[in-house]
């Protein structure tokens, strides 16, 4: 066949693994107070609580606070906490793409300072890339950083990143300019540093999202003082860096699992002996699922062996939103209702959510769009 | 788990042997009503059709799980042969200790409101009812059915459909689906015996549902290379068509939908041969799945290919018209879905994670 075939290996989980997801339920059950089905569950008592437990940066290596333990381990984790609606959010970034992008490319004083406290929880990151001008488009990024005695002088405006205003740090990518330089090189020059966000010339200011939440943010830049040893990797690599930021970002199973209590409730609403239509429409979202996770644990068996299945997580992330996407379409048709937010019924106000959320998830972390082009290009199309 | 080391070597040699003795002319011809017989005999020789029956049956106590492989190449090389027949009536003949054929084999009933009995005749016994779409009936050497008899389940094996009214049909992919009548057709007692090992009506309809979502993730991996290879070569506007954005956005759908069905069928296939209901459930995962991507898939693949692909004569549509056809042969992906959707909902909602998570 000349065409390269994406390769997603079935993938059976080692007996070490299933044993942790029996820990990882007891764990849940003990902690039923904080689940909840709202994503955005930031919660550092939950996350330094997975630390001690060895939950978070479980892959990494020992020296730096982690468990050495497989991906497919962190896997079952993940998806057990995912399904659960655990509160992530003060760890997750840090665990599914900060650190993993430290441990490549951070110095061994960066790992030694940076690894351990997200290890314990004690560290939350956030994703300093989208711009105003400068969304799928990465490498239009204005914001710059000037070389001065003993660090970088950072200028720029960043913009929906979530989370900055509950973070400690953000993996901030921008470009390497001249003194009084105002337009940046397009290529060339980008870099990533390791930014402290309580650093003078930082000011984070919310912005609120369509269900009237304050999730994201922009952050403005002024002459920001970052110090050398917070280069993350060299000048001129951020290129490079970020794709692999990306990468780490993309293959993470939890593009398909948001809305897992939703169906879940969808189950409950049928009763034990629905009509045909309504379990032809259940059955065809779960047989989705079940081969979306199929299709995720073959990517952390990749992983596993260390390999890049970027192509692999561009396609689950696609089959993931749709899927997701299509979870409130469903449920409306089979179960009607007016939606609110606040309704105390679980799915009036799931369903009121999860219309509300659907636009989002086919936009972060790579529109539909770039995602099919990433698609397209391992196709050999591009 | 991942692959193992003789499944590729059986996947490279099955490969080879189809793109050499299946070509669009063996395909076309056998369109016309004449059986593939060469075709057929080079796979026979493999071994692959009986692999999977015990040594003293015939066989090699192969894996389900490579032969399930060796039919998605089957799929993708669009092959007009009986071999998931022939795999199928040999696993019911074997487990009922009747014999089986070198030559190709079918089996049945293929839909789940056919209605056959087996009443005894002194020694013999008397064959009542219709097996409608039986695949290849014409051709097989031996028939394998399964009938209701006095106590239950049981095989029968009929060398050919002589005795049978037989109603020739086709499937829209040109593939011979017969319906075949029995009005107390006599057999000796040899003929028929009870099956054991787990080998049932609703385990062969299973299998069969499998064999297909199998064969159709093949079909979708042809349906994409051709696609993505036409995109390349087609020029239009003073470039290749695979130029185009949009275009290059229907190709990675199409891929999606492609990754997906393979992963759904591997699903199914990783289920073989565990506990029946759980067989059941991930086999209609798959069903319900491959089916789905079937539908967006085969669209995608014709619109690439604008007029051409809407010929005869350019092979696109040996691989969409089987899609068309095979998504709905043991049960449509709708009919699979409402079983994924009636067991979840049996178990409950709150064992729906723990029912997707179980191992295997
Ligand atoms: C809820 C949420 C949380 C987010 N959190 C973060 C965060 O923490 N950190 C962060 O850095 N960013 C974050 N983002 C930003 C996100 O990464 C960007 O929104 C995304 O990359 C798209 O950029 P944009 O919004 O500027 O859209 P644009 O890039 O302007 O795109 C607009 C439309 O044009 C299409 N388009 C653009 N370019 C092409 C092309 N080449 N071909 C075809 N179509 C194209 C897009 O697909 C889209 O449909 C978040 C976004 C959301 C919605």
């Amino acid at each position: 066949m000349a065409t390269p075939m994406f390769r997603f290996d079935p993938m059976t989980l080692p007996p070490e693994a299933e044993a942790l997801r029996g820990e990882v339920r007891a764990f849940i059950a003990d902690h039923a107070d904080a689940m909840s089905f709202s994503r955005s569950g930031f919660d550092r008592d939950f996350s330094r609580a997975m630390g001690r437990k060895g939950w978070i940066g479980m892959t990494w290596p020992k020296q730096y606070g982690g468990q050495e333990r497989s991906a497919l381990e962190r896997y079952v984790l993940i998806e057990e906490m995912l399904a659960a609606g655990a509160p992530l959010s003060a760890h997750y970034i840090s665990d599914r793409q900060s650190g993993p992008n430290i441990l490549r490319f951070g110095t061994e004083e960066q790992k030694r300072h940076f690894l351990p406290r997200i290890v314990a929880g004690e560290l939350t990151f956030c994703i300093g890339m989208s711009e105003p001008n400068s969304g799928s488009d990465l490498a239009g990024t204005r914001t710059r950083a000037v070389k001065v005695d003993g660090g970088y002088r950072i200028n720029g405006t960043k913009l929906w990143t979530s989370n900055a205003h509950r973070s400690d740090y953000a993996i901030l990518f921008c470009k390497m300019a001249q003194p009084g330089e105002e337009e940046v090189d397009r290529h060339g020059g980008a870099t990533q540093f390791l930014l402290d966000l309580k650093s003078p010339g930082i000011e984070i200011r919310p912005v609120i999202d369509l269900l009237g939440e304050h999730h994201f943010n922009e952050i403005f830049l002024t002459d920001v003082f970052v110090p050398d040893w917070l280069l993350l990797g060299k000048e001129g690599n951020g290129w490079n860096q970020v794709t692999s930021e990306l990468a780490f970002e993309r293959s993470a199973p939890d593009r398909f699992l948001a809305l897992f209590q939703m169906l879940r409730e969808m189950v409950r609403l049928a009763g034990p002996d629905p009509d045909r239509a309504t379990a032809a429409a259940l059955g065809k979202l779960v047989a989705q699922l079940a081969t979306l996770r199929s299709m995720s644990l073959s990517i952390a068996g990749m992983l596993q062996e260390g390999l890049q299945p970027n192509t692999e997580s561009a396609v689950v992330k696609d089959l993931g939103t749709r899927y997701e996407q299509d979870i409130p379409v469903v449920a409306r048709q089979l179960f009607p209702t007016e939606p609110e937010l606040e309704a105390v019924e679980t799915y009036v106000s799931m369903i009121a959510r999860s219309t509300m959320s659907a636009p989002r998830l086919s936009i972060q972390g790579g529109t539909r769009e770039i995602l099919r082009g990433i698609i397209a290009r391992g196709l050999g199309l591009r | 788990m991942a692959i193992r080391d003789e499944t590729r070597m059986l996947l490279e040699s099955m490969n080879r042997l189809f793109e050499d003795k299946c070509t669009k002319q063996v395909v076309d011809a056998a369109e016309t009503g004449q059986f593939a017989t060469d075709l057929w005999t080079a796979v026979a020789e493999t071994g692959v059709p009986l692999a999977a029956l015990p040594e003293s049956a015939g066989g090699a106590d192969a894996e389900w799980s490579d032969l399930f492989a060796a039919l998605r190449v089957a799929g993708r090389y669009a092959a007009p042969i009986p071999l998931a027949e022939t795999m199928l009536a040999g696993w019911v003949a074997a487990s009922a200790g009747l014999d089986v054929s070198d030559g190709p084999m079918t089996v049945g009933p293929v839909r789940a409101g056919d209605e056959l009995t087996l009443a005894r005749d002194g020694n013999g016994w008397r064959l009542s009812g219709t097996a409608s779409r039986v695949p290849y009936a014409k051709a097989a050497s031996r028939i394998v059915l399964i009938a209701d008899g006095p106590s239950g389940e049981m095989a029968v094996a009929l060398d050919g459909i002589a005795g049978a009214t037989h109603t020739a049909g086709k499937n829209i992919a040109g593939e011979p689906r017969d319906t075949l009548g029995f009005d107390g057709l006599a057999l000796p007692a040899e003929a028929a015996a009870p099956l054991s090992d787990g080998v049932s009506r609703a385990a062969l309809y299973r299998r069969g549902a499998l064999a297909r979502a199998t064969m159709m993730s093949g079909a979708l991996e042809r349906a994409m290379d051709m696609a993505v290879g036409y995109a390349q070569e087609r020029q239009q506007f003073g470039r290749p068509i695979s130029k185009f954005q949009a275009v290059q956005q229907n190709l990675a759908v199409l891929a999606g939908q492609t990754a997906a069905a393979v992963a759904a069928s591997n699903v199914g296939i990783e289920a073989l041969g565990g506990d029946p209901e759980r067989e059941e459930f991930l086999i209609a995962i798959a069903k319900a799945r491959v089916g789905e991507a079937a539908t967006l898939a085969a669209e995608i693949a014709h619109q690439v290919h604008g007029a051409i692909g809407f010929t005869r004569e350019y092979a696109l549509q040996h691989a969409t018209r089987r899609l068309w056809s095979w998504r709905e042969e043991f049960g449509s992906d709708p009919e699979w879905a409402a079983k994924v959707g009636a067991y979840v909902c049996a178990r409950g909602a709150d064992a729906l994670w723990p029912t997707l998570t179980e191992a295997a």
